[in-house]
């Protein structure tokens, strides 16, 4: 898949909506990583949504990525907030103990976007 | 040691772009054995972890060639080496330990080694310093 096809961005009320796609994996958290930190740069959100369900699979870099983003979030005060991961990429969320840090909405939370 | 019942073997240069293709080439032999969806998305994470680091930290994203032998038996064991010839672990130990990295990025998650035994059975790291770094993961299959 090409890398651009990776991540969709979209910015609604004070929201940035990030439609990850594909393998999520060391070669291709680069740029998706710095598709992300642009928008969050330039839209200053109040929340950031990792919409996940689309990912088909995802390792420790994709942890560094989500784990990177929610600090940049952070930084300017936004909320970063995982969106629909599959049972196979919320394994590895669990895994990781992301749900301490970062919030997981499932389906429930289309209705609030 | 009993005899494999299939074996493979892949040389692949330590490029990025090369830890799809290894993942997915180590679960296309596997999937011979019918594995679940599970088992095999287990085997293709910890095989791309283990190829991240050779290129990540083994060879510091220089040129070199990654190793990776699969081989199954009748029991439905799968078992999968990963080596490469690069600077090696110092402290194999302490490597290990989930959190730790030696980038400073903060991009990083530390999680490799964590995610290579929480979805295998069975991993084996051995390392000497400038020579590189053996990784045998062992999965039981159903």
């Amino acid at each position: 898949m090409l890398l651009e096809r990776l991540t969709e961005i979209k910015l609604t009320n004070y929201t940035l909506n990030v439609k990850m796609r594909g393998d999520i994996d060391h070669h291709t958290a680069k740029s998706v990583r710095e598709k992300i930190d642009e928008a969050i740069l330039l839209n200053k959100p109040r929340f950031v949504i990792l919409d996940l369900s689309n990912v088909d699979f995802m390792d420790s870099s994709g942890l560094g990525l989500v784990l990177g983003r929610y600090t940049k979030a952070l930084d300017i005060g936004a909320k970063l907030i995982i969106h629909k991961p599959t049972r196979r990429i919320k394994r590895i969320l669990e895994m990781a103990g992301i749900e301490r840090i970062i919030e997981i909405k499932g389906d429930d939370y289309d209705e609030m976007l | 040691m009993k005899c494999c019942d299939n074996n493979m073997k892949l040389y692949l240069p330590s490029l990025s772009i090369n830890e799809s293709m290894a993942r997915q080439a180590v679960a296309s032999f596997v999937a011979q054995l019918n594995p679940t969806l599970e088992e095999l998305a287990d085997i293709k994470c910890a095989v791309s972890e283990a190829v991240t680091n050779a290129i990540v930290h083994g060879y510091k994203y220089k040129s070199g060639t990654v190793y990776i032998g699969v081989k199954y038996y009748g029991d439905r064991t799968v078992i999968i080496e990963i080596r490469d010839k690069g600077c090696g672990i110092e402290n194999v130990k302490e490597a290990m330990t989930p959190l730790f990295t030696t980038d400073t990025s903060g991009e990083r998650s530390g999680m490799g080694f964590a995610v290579m035994q929480t979805f295998m059975d069975k991993l084996d790291v051995r390392s000497k310093l400038n020579e590189g770094v053996r990784i045998l993961m062992t999965k039981h299959l159903k």
